[in-house]
Parts: C-alpha cells; sequence; structure tokens
C-alpha cells in the first residue's frame, strides 16, 4: 500500500506540470515544479496560489458556536478519490471523462445521483450531504492533506494542528473527557507526518491502533498482546514494582511520578474493561457482514463503537486511492467495499441514535483528474486534481439530503458556491460548540486562533450555512 | 512490601558512590588522585559556591556504576555494553573517569550524536514544512557530522554556514538558508538569531528585527537543470538593504558590492561579542547538565537572567581562550564534581534544580531509546521515507542517533517525541512519559517481539551459566549495573513453570528491567 502512494507522489513531482498543461488547467494548478521554475519556494508558490483565488474575507464572519455534536468520524480517503466516480459523476460529459463507468444512479433523494457502484449509499442519501465544490488548487499530496486538514496554508513559522487535535484540545482530557480510551483515535495507520498535532505537541497527537479490525482479534498495538495471558500480565507487572527501586527512591519526582500515573493509565487499558471497545466478536455476526469483512468495513464498526463510549474524534485511513493507473479496476474494488463500510455506518448510527451527535466526514485531500488519461503510462489512469472535489458530511446537526455548490459540465472548475477547506472545517467546529476564535496554545507564545483570520491572508468561502 | 522498601533503600545506597553492596569496585577516587571529583574545578567552585550561599546541600557523588551509563549516554547517546560496564568498574586507576570521558570524546557516535542534536536545532528535514529534499538533507548531515567529528572549531562551523554560496548538493552548508519555512528576509533573521544568539527575534522590537533582516535582504535561490538543485547565492540585484543594525543596536553602511551577510557574520563571530560566545555555552552546558543556566538556553533575553552569572562567564571565558573548541567545554564540565552528583537529591525544590545541586532524572531521547533496546535484543529497525520518489532505505542496522533526514518513517520515534524539525526550537523535542509511550513499551507487540528475539538474552540462556549469571549478565546488558543481593533474590522467587520456565522467566525479567525508571531515565 506505500509503494502505491510513493510511486504516486512521484509521478506528481515529474509530471504534474506536464498533465496540468494537457489538461490546459493552468491557474490554481501551481505544480511544486511550476512554482520553483517561478524562482518561489514552494510555500511562496502555495500562498500565491490561495491569493489568486480572491474572495470576500468578511464573507465569513462567523456566527457564535451552538453545537450539539459530540464525536467526529472523519474517514480520510488517502491518495485523492476521483469526485466523478463518486458523489459528482459527469455522464454526459462522455467516455473520454467516465470511461467504463457512465451510468450514474439515483438516489433516495430526487435529483441527487452519484455513482452506480455506491448503491448501498443511493440508499442513504438523505443522511449526509454531498459538497461539490471543494477547491484548495494544490496537487501535490502532502500540502493538500494538510491544507484541508488544518485549513491553512503551509510554509509559515507555524506548524498548525489538524482537526483531530483540535478536538482533541477542546475535547479531550483538558475539557474533562475520563475515558481510558485516548480521545482521538486512528484506524488503523498515521498518514504520517499529517496526522501531526503540529504545534499543540504530543498530547493532542492520536493514538493509532495498528492491527487489522478485520482479523480475530483485532490485535490494538499496547492493548491487546497476543499470547500474554492476564495471569502472566499481573505477574510481570509485580516484578516490575518490587524491581523499579530507582521510582521508590524518586516518588516526589515530577518525571517519576508522571511515568507512573501514565503506567497506571496503561494498565487500565491492557486489564480493564475499556480494551473491549476493540472487541468486534461483541457485535452480531450479520451487522459485521453488513459492514463487510475488509479492514475498512470493521474500521467503520469500531468507529461507532468507539464514539458510542464517549471518544470524540476517530479518524479511519483509507489508503489506495492514488490511482494514476489501472484507475476503473481500482474503483471496482475499492468502492464497494467503501460503499459497505461507509452506508451501513450511517445507518447503524441513526439507528442508534448516535447520528445526530456523530458528524462523519468524509474527504481525501483532493480529487482527481476528470478528463481519463488514456495514453501511455497512464492507460486509464486519473492524476492529482485541487481545483475541484467533492466531500461529503453528515450527522452531527448538519442537514442530509442536500448538495452544496456545483462543479461545471466536465466536474473541472467551480461552477458555483467555492468551498475552501477552513470552510468546511469551520462549520464543523461550529456544530461541535467550539469557538472558532478560540485561542489555541502556542509554545511560542504566539496569538494564534482556531480558525483562520482574515489577517492571515487565507481565502474563505464563508461556511456551510445550505446545511447548518 | 516489606521487602520492597529494604530493596529501595539498598538501590539509593548503590546509586551515591557512599558504597553499598552493589559497588564491587571503590569507586571514591583517593585524596589527591588525578580523578577531578576528588578536587574542585572551577565550575565546581563557582557551583557549590552558590550552593553554600543558598544554603542547598548537593546530592553525593554518583557511584562508578551509574556514572558509566551515564557518560556513555550523555556523551554518545549510546549505552555501554556489558564488557565496556565490567571494564570500567573493575579498573583500579582513580584516573578512570577522566580517561573514560576522552576515550567517548573521540568515537564515531559521538559525531552521530551531536550531528543529531544540530540537526534539531539546524532543521535537517527533506519533507514538508522545510523540504530540503533528501540528497541535500543528506549532505547537509553529512557536513554536520564531518564538521563534529573534525571538531571544527565552532565560530568556523558558523561563519561556514552563514556565509555559505552554491549548489544545495555541492555544498551543503548553503542549506542553512533553506531549512527554513519562510524565506524572506524576516525569516532567514530569525533562524539566525534563534540558531546563534540563543533569542527569539519574533519578540524583538519591529525596528530591530527590520534592522537584522536587512542583512538578510539579498539572498538569492535558484533552480538549475538538474532536478531540485538550488543554488543559494548572494543576489546584488535584489533591492538593496535598508537600514540594516546589529541586534546590539549600531546602524550599518552597507556597499552595493558587498554580501550583507558577510558583514553580519563579522560582526556576530567575534570572541569579543558575549551575543555569539553566550548562547553556545549554556546550550552546551544544558546539553550535558539537562538545564541551561540561562533555561531555556534558546529564549536568551534581558528579563531572562543566568541562574549562576559567573558560571556562565568562567564558561564563555574558557570557550574564547580555547578557540572554541567545543570538545574542551565538554571535558570540563564533564570532569567537573557538578557533572557527577547523584541523581538522588540531597535538597529539593526549584532552586536546588536551577543551581545544579544534583543531576536531572531525564527521559531518555526516543532514538536513543530505540537504539538501546536494539543493542540489548540484537534485533534492528527498518527506516524508510515513503515520500518522495527515488524512496529512501537505510541499511540494515542503522542507529536511530545517526539517522541523517528527521524526514524518515518511524511511529516509534514518533510516539517518543522525537522533534518534528519544523522551527529549531529546543522545545520541539517532548520528553514526558505519556501514557501512549506506556501502553507501547509495556504491552505492544513491536517491543515483546524484540524481546522473544533477543539474541543476547538466549545466548545468556544457552551459555550454561547459572541462573545468578543470568541475572547479572541481564543486569549488565540492560541497567548497565550488577544486581544487588535483594533484587537476585527477588527475582528467584519469580514463580514461572513449564517447559520453558527458565526462558518465559528471563523474558520477563528483561521486560521489567527495560520498563523500569531506571533504564527509561538518564540519571
Amino acid at each position: 500500500m506505500v509503494p502505491r502512494a510513493v510511486a504516486a507522489e512521484s509521478i506528481d513531482e515529474r509530471h504534474g506540470e506536464k498533465m496540468s498543461h494537457a489538461r490546459g488547467s493552468g491557474g490554481l494548478g501551481i505544480t511544486r515544479r511550476e512554482a520553483m521554475r517561478l524562482g518561489l519556494s514552494s510555500a511562496a508558490g502555495l500562498l500565491l496560489a490561495g491569493r489568486l483565488s480572491a474572495a470576500d474575507p468578511a464573507a465569513a464572519t462567523p456566527p457564535a458556536p451552538k453545537g450539539k455534536a459530540k464525536a467526529v468520524i472523519q474517514i480520510w480517503l488517502w491518495g485523492g478519490p476521483s469526485h466523478l466516480d463518486t458523489f459528482d459523476p459527469k455522464p454526459e460529459a462522455g467516455y473520454d471523462y467516465c470511461g467504463p463507468f457512465g451510468k450514474p444512479i439515483e438516489t433516495h433523494v430526487k435529483g441527487i445521483r452519484i455513482s452506480e457502484w455506491l448503491p448501498l449509499l443511493a440508499q442513504q442519501a438523505d443522511n449526509y450531504s454531498i459538497i461539490r465544490s471543494m477547491t484548495h488548487g494544490i496537487n501535490a499530496h502532502e500540502t493538500a492533506a494538510y491544507m484541508v486538514q488544518t485549513g491553512r496554508p503551509p510554509g509559515g513559522r507555524q506548524v498548525f494542528p489538524g482537526v483531530g487535535a483540535v478536538v482533541s484540545l477542546f475535547k479531550g482530557y483538558d475539557a474533562g473527557y475520563r475515558g481510558l480510551i485516548p480521545p482521538y483515535i486512528v484506524l488503523t495507520e498515521l498518514q504520517g507526518r499529517f496526522a501531526e498535532a503540529g504545534f499543540l505537541g504530543p498530547r493532542y497527537q492520536p493514538f493509532a491502533t495498528g492491527g487489522d479490525p478485520a482479523r480475530t482479534p483485532f490485535a490494538v498495538e499496547g492493548i491487546v498482546a497476543e499470547g500474554l495471558s492476564a495471569d502472566r500480565q499481573k505477574d510481570r507487572r509485580e516484578l516490575l514494582h518490587r524491581l523499579d527501586g530507582l521510582k521508590r527512591a524518586m516518588q516526589n519526582d515530577p518525571q517519576v511520578t508522571a511515568a507512573d500515573k501514565a503506567e497506571d493509565q496503561a494498565y487500565d487499558l491492557i486489564l480493564g474493561d475499556a480494551g473491549k471497545v476493540f472487541d468486534l466478536a461483541q457485535e452480531k455476526d450479520d451487522l459485521r457482514d453488513r459492514y463487510g469483512r475488509t479492514t475498512f468495513g470493521q474500521a467503520c464498526l469500531v468507529a461507532r463503537r468507539l464514539v458510542e463510549r464517549g471518544v470524540p474524534y476517530v479518524t479511519i485511513n483509507s489508503k489506495g486511492w492514488d490511482t494514476h493507473k489501472q484507475h476503473f479496476q481500482a474503483m471496482r474494488q475499492k468502492l464497494p467495499e467503501m460503499d459497505k463500510g461507509f452506508a451501513t455506518l450511517l445507518q447503524d448510527l441513526a439507528d442508534r441514535h448516535l447520528l445526530e451527535s456523530t458528524i462523519v466526514w468524509w474527504s481525501g485531500e483532493f480529487g482527481r483528474t476528470p478528463k481519463v488519461m488514456w495514453e501511455s503510462p497512464w492507460n486509464g489512469g486519473r492524476g492529482h486534481y485541487g481545483k475541484v472535489f467533492s466531500a461529503v458530511l453528515a450527522g452531527g446537526g448538519f442537514r442530509g439530503g442536500q448538495v452544496v455548490g456545483a462543479s461545471d459540465a466536465k466536474g473541472e472548475e467551480v461552477k458555483e458556491r467555492p468551498v475552501y477547506p477552513c470552510d468546511l472545517i469551520a462549520s464543523v467546529y461550529e456544530k461541535l460548540g467550539i469557538d472558532p476564535h478560540a485561542k489555541l496554545p502556542n509554545p511560542q507564545g504566539l496569538d494564534v486562533r482556531v480558525t483562520p483570520t482574515p489577517a492571515e491572508g487565507v481565502t474563505l468561502g464563508g461556511r456551510l450555512k445550505e446545511i447548518m | 512490601m516489606k521487602a520492597a522498601g529494604i530493596l529501595a533503600i539498598v538501590l539509593v545506597a548503590a546509586h551515591s558512590a557512599a558504597g553499598g553492596p552493589a559497588a564491587p569496585t571503590p569507586s571514591v577516587a583517593p585524596p589527591g588522585g588525578r580523578n577531578v571529583p576528588a578536587s574542585e574545578s572551577p565550575i565546581d567552585q563557582l557551583v557549590f559556591g552558590k550552593l553554600n550561599q543558598l544554603d542547598i546541600q548537593p546530592a553525593d557523588p554518583c557511584s562508578d556504576a551509574v556514572f558509566v551509563r551515564r557518560v556513555h549516554l550523555d556523551v554518545i547517546g549510546t549505552l555501554p555494553t556489558p564488557q565496556e560496564v565490567k571494564d570500567f568498574l573493575k579498573d583500579n586507576d582513580p584516573g578512570k573517569r577522566r580517561a573514560l570521558i576522552d576515550r567517548l570524546l573521540e568515537r564515531e557516535e559521538f559525531a552521530d550524536y551531536w550531528a543529531m542534536k544540530w540537526s534539531d536545532i539546524l532543521r535537517v528535514k527533506a519533507e514538508f514544512p522545510i523540504n530540503l529534499w533528501p540528497n541535500a538533507a543528506q549532505a547537509y548531515h553529512r557536513w554536520i557530522r564531518t564538521s563534529i567529528r573534525e571538531n571544527k572549531p565552532y565560530d568556523r562551523f558558523v561563519r561556514e554556514m552563514l556565509t555559505a554560496s552554491g549548489s544545495n548538493f555541492r555544498v551543503p552548508e548553503v542549506n542553512f538558508y533553506r531549512a527554513v519555512q519562510n524565506r524572506e528576509p524576516q525569516g532567514l533573521a530569525q533562524a539566525v538569531a534563534l540558531t546563534f544568539m540563543g533569542t527569539r527575534a519574533d519578540l524583538w522590537p519591529k525596528e530591530r528585527r527590520a534592522g537584522l533582516a536587512a542583512f538578510f535582504s539579498q539572498v538569492g535561490y535558484k533552480a538549475t537543470a538538474e532536478w531540485k538543485e538550488e543554488i543559494v547565492f548572494f543576489d546584488p540585484g535584489k533591492a538593496a538593504p535598508q537600514a540594516a543594525a546589529f541586534p546590539d543596536g549600531t546602524s550599518v553602511r552597507l556597499s552595493p558590492d558587498q554580501d550583507p551577510r558577510e558583514v553580519f557574520t563579522h560582526w556576530l563571530v567575534d570572541p569579543k561579542n558575549p551575543s555569539f560566545t553566550r548562547p553556545i555555552a549554556n546550550r552546551v552546558w544544558s546539553w550535558l547538565m539537562g538545564r541551561g543556566i540561562i533555561q531555556e538556553p534558546d529564549d536568551i533575553r534581558p528579563d531572562n537572567p543566568p541562574a549562576n552569572p559567573e558560571l556562565l562567564a568562567y564558561l564563555e571565558k574558557e570557550l574564547v581562550v580555547g578557540h572554541y573548541d567545543l570538545k574542551h567545554l565538554y571535558r570540563l564540565i564533564l570532569n567537573s564534581r557538578t557533572y557527577q552528583l547523584s541523581s538522588i537529591p540531597a535538597t529539593r525544590g526549584p532552586e536546588a534544580e536551577a543551581n545544579f545541586a544534583y543531576y536531572p532524572l531525564r527521559q531518555l531521547e526516543a532514538e536513543v531509546l530505540i537504539d538501546a533496546l536494539c543493542q540489548i535484543t540484537g534485533t534492528t529497525e527498518p527506516y524508510t521515507s515513503a515520500i518522495p520518489e527515488p524512496l529512501t532505505y537505510l541499511p540494515d542496522g542503522q542507529r536511530a542517533i545517526a539517522l541523517p533526514d528527521g524526514s524518515i518513517t518511524s511511529s516509534f520515534l514518533e510516539m517518543f517525541g522525537r522533534p518534528p524539525r519544523d522551527t529549531g526550537l529546543e522545545s520541539e523535542r517532548h520528553n514526558k512519559m505519556t501514557a501512549d509511550q506506556r501502553l507501547h513499551l509495556l504491552n505492544s507487540s513491536h517491543i515483546q517481539r524484540k524481546l522473544q528475539q533477543a539474541r543476547p538474552l538466549l545466548a545468556l540462556l544457552r551459555s550454561g551459566a547459572g541462573p545468578r549469571e543470568v541475572v547479572a549478565g541481564t543486569y549488565l546488558l540492560i541497567l548497565s549495573r550488577y544486581p544487588t543481593e535483594a533484587e537476585w533474590t527477588t527475582v528467584a522467587a519469580y514463580p514461572r513453570t513449564g517447559p520453558a520456565a527458565r526462558r518465559t522467566a528471563l523474558m520477563d525479567l528483561a521486560w521489567a528491567l527495560i520498563n523500569s525508571d531506571e533504564f527509561l531515565f538518564r540519571h
């Protein structure tokens, strides 16, 4: 899975320029290489890209927070899913754009069509809204992922925290969260540097479960140890305590006290009941089947179990969406998995009356080139596309059954109502009751707010009032 | 509970040089011996004089067993091997501590470990948000490591970076000007102030900041035909600097044909300039002693005075007299009684801490910890970087302290607080235990697997040695000392049955020791 993402990055690096020219789409799609050619550092290039898309920052004056959402499940499609082949189909654009996927289906909501590969999600359409005019103009994975998850362009002195870390700050231990399960969980692997808590530091970093929820047991790294009996766990701990002389000699040392407390917390999880949240054998077989017995499907089920127990932020990292080559073959395999897991999650949350307090956010770092690259070496692939892409929001007080914004006839440009990452993020914060003007604790003592101010030069399109 | 209490007392005794059953050799040097701890160095006179004034009792000197572990970790970021520990403990030379310090300063790992520290503050990282690119990060790291290995005088080290021009691949020190998130003159000025003056220019008054920035207003960058190559150069075509002024307030008239960086560097790198010598003297002290005389070491400002100004002045003087030989400073500090105090305080409290009345406990850095775990278990870690292509794969057996690039992927290093190298602030490194870290060490398959595969432990079992020797060998391997009698009794009584009882018991002992505070902390 890693090599695939990697190969794609290199393709982006080396051919991004060629691809964007081939598509005749200049404008926002400044690649790193182009930025360098222009004599700009990539940071400056990106800033420029942001500025080119002028919008009235004043339009985004936020109302006071009034959220009733308690948790977020973020379904992250690492690599960038095609908007045309998921939530923004363009059958009228023809074979050059749709390839073999030219027959989108009507959903339960009249007038909304989605990909024919998402029949279960079609039945859930009243539970979610589609944003079809997401944009940031960046075609490099890392920078785009940073933009989508922090709402800010990179390049200043600060590395900003992602949404999960900010929610962990405002809804986690500092806000009275008492759960033994850490407040910010990633299923199953970190994204890499984009899951970083930025300047908030490791206290707000996610806990990555490792393991595979589709396997039994789901061996959550550190919590579920295979082949160690509870008796042996207890004996070992006793031995540790008897041998740990320095600890007793240094009882008043703050470092030792912190280590001690961390050990107690760890053992509460290892030996206590809290860790059972990861035991999917507690779920009915047919429900597990409905989610799909795949890593992604079962991760969706674990996510539901986590928010049910009060965990405020869960990220599901789904890999393999960076389909430069053999795109349609890959989609035939990935879309049904995603359809099953995501649709069952929405239904299951709704059945348990958890959907009204749980935001489900589906997005990748960008979309994919609408025009299929039939030529060699792509042979039916799609490249990176940050000019316009789709995101989905459900639950937590967001209205379902709506479409926000639109792309043009071929899915190449924003046609109306551009939505920038920070607009979506600010809307999520509002639903969670997080004050967008609250200060973030900054190690250098700088005045940094939860969402960017117009003075930071970040382009805003305004919150998603349409569905709030 | 009672047994535990006795054990604790035994360990306290073993920690300090006052003796105790664990110290197999006399560990206090005889009076008049060559060992510095026996006599007071100028550092000690200044530290103990201050403690005396404050009526603070310093801790006892540390034992040989504590010293040998501590000095290895502090100087080369590496645990001593059981053989190194045994040899040191049985050596009767009263000057053996000094001799060990001299040997460690010449080890290859010294260059690795200090290149890592410098790479943190110089932000050596291929990818986001510093974006040096792998070739350039590796070239830069190699240049730093070579400078340290050759003991390049610090003034030259700084001058070479600040005045460098050329290709990021071929003149690696130019990467100083690339390893910033903000390449505007203000951003460069901030990086220079933080790195070499230990001060945060973003908190300065506006004019002072602009005065410094002016020296960096003609730094040019240009690409070449080679992929990701970039030239850093003096670009007289850029707007001439306005109102250049040194940070001490002196304004400067710059001539148009002169690289303003040269003018600034000439001012900065001057033995008479305290804003050059003080930060590095303070940093070296803080790296070895766990705390700056000015704390934080990169937050020097008038309202953050040194805890012991005379001590800092002494170190500065020694640095100038020694022509910026940093190893000279390392030697002075490491040979002092102050450095060799026990970590078990005689007096507690913030004043005792700020005045170096004991050696402060510090959690092992992420890189040092994983290297130690690999050394103990005879295992390795894979280090790769998945972005960008060409992928970076480091050879098997790569040590974490020697990683050339902060972008190398490692969830262990992430979890244990490796600095992201985004800003160069020392506080980017997080050395406080978290519940996640605890879970990982106590119960992860990663650590469990390492222990199960631990060839050095399995070799002990198969060697035919008696149980006492096996336990002693395990203690030497992990805690760099022999077990006490009480510890042996506890281990011998550990209940394990079944066909693999000995092996299980040994695994559990090793597990307990790597989870003990004595292992997880420098002490």
